[in-house]
């Protein structure tokens, strides 16, 4: 990458990460509900954690995949959204003057989804240590879960800049959060595959990579170094930043071509 | 204008949009997702010991899908009017109704058209997946006039915060309180299994009054059903004076 590139990656990711920083409520949320839920399920579904079958003896232990995972498609939505915002504005189309180059725009937009998913995995992290969490790979797994973190949200990030760039719409973007919300819950986030009843269920969740990333960063937690447990995590958020990247990458061309 | 013209007006707007605009009929699909995760994926749940819910876990979280869709349902109303002022449309609504209060009603008319159409959708899921029902017709005739009733409520309280602030910037003040009380309530367990924090919050949460009732309702054993009806009627009263109060200060802003 040549310094010129380098340098409109760099004022790029500065103004995304400013952006999300100045906007407290968009920040807010994707700091709040994932804690607020993780606290609602561990203290519900408690109970749940006493049948036979079941991993580990906490069912904190066992949600404390949801904040990450949750927290990192908050932030690739609103990342979708300010892009489109950037569309909906001309801002792109004034952008396509310039001799800056697309992937500066979409490294920097991505970069602020990084930035934004660091700060997540620290802080929920930091808050689930506290309220008791064990993560039993120790401390060498608490990068890993950030790293994990990260990459989750980089991988819906490319979604979210797909989806922008594919609609131009704002609108259009917050209204796919219920479909990438399917993909959450339709996998074992909430509940370990071995103890899910219902055979489509249980189906679709063991083809629903987000399984894959979810049991991996869970391994790290409750079971400690699960060595096939994080190959295919981190396999499946490889496959998920990989097709987000490229998808971003082909649609951001498309767009261009167009403005 | 006159009043259930305003209200009439109003409504077929609102319901034109919901299912003409995809930004606006997608959240529709939400409770469906919630109940197929939570009475598709958590079933083993009713297997905790002391879990006792005859007709089973999906009729369970049934109850509480049906009731988290209609009280988002008037939240998603409460996001339209304040895009509505944002876009300057109820300015000029103001500006042409004489009877304003009919505004109010044509947004919670629309609001109950989304809702019977989305707890229809859930209804459908519940049925595909094979949930029992053991209460007769007069209980479900209950349970959907509980829904209704919170559903009006719901709408009046996000009406109230949209009249009052006129701006999409306040749908995190409207989704919010909606969201914790419905997850601060007995989701997943029924109240006697909830520890801790959670089951003093929810003793005193409404919605579980409604809730528990509901539930008691879907298995044909009704109990403290007219309480939750107070319950129910006493918010909607409340917030009734609390949607007509924003009214007034939406009128005198001029905005």
């Amino acid at each position: 990458m040549s310094r010129a590139v380098l340098l409109q990656v760099l004022y790029l990711s500065r103004r995304s990460v400013l952006r999300a920083l100045r906007q407290p409520a968009t920040v807010g949320p994707a700091l709040v509900f994932p804690l607020l839920l993780l606290a609602v399920y561990a203290s519900g579904l408690g109970p749940a954690s006493g049948l036979e079958g079941f991993p580990g003896d906490s069912y904190l232990d066992f949600i404390f995949a949801f904040p990450l995972v949750q927290g990192a498609v908050f932030a690739a939505i609103s990342a979708g959204t300010d892009l489109a915002r950037d569309i909906e504005s001309g801002f792109l189309s004034r952008l396509s003057l310039t001799p800056m180059r697309p992937v500066a725009l979409l490294a920097g937009l991505l970069a602020g989804v990084v930035a934004l998913g660091l700060f997540q995995g620290v802080f929920f992290l930091a808050v689930g240590l506290l309220a008791g969490v064990e993560v039993q790979a120790g401390l060498l797994g608490l990068p890993l879960l950030v790293l994990f973190t990260v990459l989750v949200g980089l991988g819906f990030g490319g979604i979210g800049a797909i989806l922008a760039l594919r609609t131009g719409s704002g609108e259009a973007v917050q209204g796919s959060f219920p479909l990438i919300f399917v993909s959450l819950f339709l996998s074992s986030l909430l509940f370990p595959r071995n103890l899910i009843e219902n055979d489509w269920f249980r189906a679709v969740a063991t083809v629903n990579p987000v399984s894959y990333m979810v049991e991996g960063i869970r391994s790290l937690i409750i079971t400690g170094w699960d060595l096939q447990a994080l190959a295919l995590g981190f396999g499946a958020t490889g496959l998920l930043v990989a097709a987000g990247l490229f998808g971003a990458a082909a649609s951001l061309k498309t767009r261009m071509a167009r403005s | 204008m006159l009043f259930f013209s305003v209200a009439l007006a109003v409504a077929r707007r609102q319901v034109y949009r919901v299912f003409t605009k995809l930004s606006f009929f997608l959240p529709s699909l939400f409770p469906v997702l919630f109940f197929l995760a939570f009475a598709g994926g958590l079933t083993r749940v009713g297997e905790v010991p002391g879990f006792d819910f005859p007709a089973g876990y999906e009729a369970f979280q049934f109850v509480w899908v049906l009731l988290q869709a209609v009280t988002f349902g008037g939240a998603f109303t409460g996001f339209a009017i304040a895009g509505d002022f944002e876009s300057g449309f109820a300015r000029r609504l103001l500006l042409a109704a004489h009877r304003r209060e009919g505004i109010i009603l044509g947004y919670i008319l629309a609001s109950l058209v989304r809702v019977t159409f989305t707890g229809l959708l859930v209804a459908v899921s519940a049925y595909l997946v094979g949930m029992q029902v053991l209460g007769g017709g007069v209980d479900l005739f209950g349970l959907v006039g509980l829904a209704l009733l919170l559903n009006f409520s719901a709408t009046l309280f996000a009406t109230g915060i949209a009249l009052r602030l006129r701006t999409q910037q306040a749908s995190p003040l409207i989704q919010t309180p909606l969201f914790l009380m419905l997850f601060l309530a007995p989701v997943f367990v029924p109240m006697p299994l909830l520890e801790g924090w959670i089951e003093a919050v929810a003793a005193v949460n409404p919605l579980t009054f409604l809730l528990e009732a509901g539930r008691s309702l879907i298995i044909g054993e009704p109990a403290g059903v007219w309480f939750a009806y107070g319950v129910g009627a006493a918010l909607a009263l409340v917030l009734l004076g609390w949607a007509l109060t924003g009214l007034r200060r939406a009128e005198r802003s001029g905005s």
